[in-house]
């Protein structure tokens, strides 16, 4: 069964509930940084919508997982490209999907090596659940408690659409 | 089979440009690519082949290719050990052969080989045990397959693709693995014409057959070409009767700027060096606007980043299923 769901009052509730958080933090000029590929397309979106001044930055963490010893190198990797410097500065990073958390740990462990951030918030459009690490996000559009089966997965980047494949 | 690619024609060990197919090149400059990035952060690093070893094995000498491949086994967060054996005419077969168990022993995952006999890496990539690649850093007159895809990937940044390319490749065609390597290259990636350009005794016999035009006049060779790859003068293997003098070869087929001027206003020219100045190419020519020489050295990094974590890649995951 293939479900669809639309995302543009997703992304205007995630943008409404970063920007509280953001205010409730004291956040003035935070940097955002996406993650490839739906993770990208979410940050675009949030980022215009706030009116960040400093330029979108992009994550590709294909070179930070943890699967390199099973499945090699990823195809289609694209350069990492965070054009500012993000020593002290509050960082959002954004993603599509929250699953295992092993794409945010990757991304993390990228981002520290560009320099030491003041804080780093995580703003998603779904959590999924079935956490296998200890991270959460700060933000969240939507929670859903989908079994490992079941696949989403947001197509893009224009228009922009989840889709829900479940096995049940 | 092919003794470089894995069950699922992924690159396993990477030996020559010859017999690889045009996609497995375009992924490897892809791949070379998104590595361009690594040098913006502030760890000049990605964890990708953190605690697996390298082994640079160099029978012959060498200064940049050993410092690239170190310094992108590095980037890779890989450890390395350098390995200089003296160059020998003995270390041949059962020697090799010994030198590699022994190694291997050591628990390495990768050799990086440098020989000057032909087929030096071919023979390790055949005798090592699953798990562990082998990348050809030149073997005699043979190949020198990451060179070449430098070569490559420089040719992409500069000139955005192959198709519509006139390339000419000049000098001692001969003794030279860089010349053969990159003719493979550019007839898989499909360029419009490849020529070779040199005096007779230092053209092989039969070249065409490779797929390239042949010149033995500069100014008719690089007519309208768009790049321009020079070979150095290999003086320590010249056997003396192959050419009348530097000089004159210098006046014949040195690359100048008067006889740079019949080729495309916006060619571009290469050279894998080490450069011999006023020998195969004029001072003002290597240090001038059309020059690509020293991104070309840039360039080396992110190419054999991406080949040694492709041929990692899949050789960790044969050796997880078991299968070489």
């Amino acid at each position: 069964m293939t479900e669809l769901i639309p995302v543009d009052s997703l992304i205007e509730k995630t943008a409404a509930q970063l920007k509280s958080v953001l205010d409730e933090r004291a956040i003035k000029d935070p940097l955002m940084v996406g993650i490839h590929s739906g993770g990208v397309w979410v940050a675009e979106r949030l980022h215009a919508g706030l009116g960040l001044s400093e330029p979108l930055g992009t994550l590709d963490i294909s070179f930070y997982r943890d699967d390199f010893s099973r499945i090699g190198v990823h195809p289609q990797v694209r350069p990492s490209r965070l054009p500012f410097q993000v020593d002290g500065r509050h960082v959002v990073l954004v993603d599509d999907v929250l699953y295992t958390g092993r794409t945010i740990r990757a991304a993390l462990n990228e981002l520290f090596d560009y320099g030491r951030p003041a804080s780093v918030l995580l703003a998603v459009l779904i959590d999924r659940g079935q956490r296998e690490l200890p991270i959460a996000a700060d933000v969240c559009g939507m929670q859903l408690q989908l079994p490992s089966d079941d696949q989403i997965k947001l197509q893009g980047p224009d228009p922009l659409t989840l889709v829900i494949r479940k096995t049940a | 089979m092919n003794l470089q690619l894995d069950s699922q024609g992924r690159l396993r060990h990477f030996l020559s440009t010859e017999g690889l197919p045009r996609a497995l090149l375009t992924q490897i400059l892809d791949t070379a690519e998104s590595f361009s990035g690594v040098i913006d952060k502030s760890v000049k690093k990605v964890p990708l082949l953190r605690g697996r070893t390298v082994m640079n094995l160099f029978f012959e000498a060498s200064t940049r290719t050993r410092t690239t491949f170190e310094l992108a086994a590095k980037r890779l967060s890989a450890d390395v050990i350098n390995l200089d054996v003296a160059r020998s005419s003995t270390v041949k077969g059962e020697t090799l052969l010994d030198t590699l168990r022994n190694l291997e022993a050591m628990q390495c995952d990768m050799f990086v080989v440098r020989h000057n006999d032909s087929g030096a890496a071919h023979f390790i990539a055949r005798h090592v045990r699953p798990g562990v690649s082998v990348i050809n850093a030149g073997d005699g007159r043979h190949a020198h397959p990451t060179q070449a895809m430098l070569d490559m990937f420089t040719i992409r940044q500069y000139k955005g693709g192959f198709e519509q390319l006139r390339v000419a490749i000049v000098g001692d065609i001969l003794h030279s693995r860089v010349a053969r390597s990159e003719i493979h290259a550019l007839n898989t990636l499909g360029a419009a014409e490849v020529r070779v350009i040199g005096p007779r005794t230092l053209l092989p016999r039969h070249i065409e057959d490779l797929g390239v035009r042949v010149f033995y006049d500069m100014k008719q060779g690089l007519k309208d070409v768009d790049v321009v790859c020079m070979l150095r003068l290999q003086r320590e293997r010249m056997d003396g009767a192959l050419l009348p003098s530097e000089s004159e070869f210098f006046r014949l087929y040195g690359l100048t700027e008067d006889k740079l001027a019949v080729a495309h206003p916006e060619a571009i020219v290469m050279h894998p060096g080490p450069i011999n100045r006023g020998v195969e190419i004029a001072s003002s020519v290597a240090d001038g606007p059309r020059s690509v020489i020293l991104p070309q050295v840039t360039n080396g990094i992110a190419v054999r980043m991406a080949v040694m974590s492709l041929a990692m890649g899949s050789a960790a995951d044969s050796e997880s299923r078991g299968t070489a």
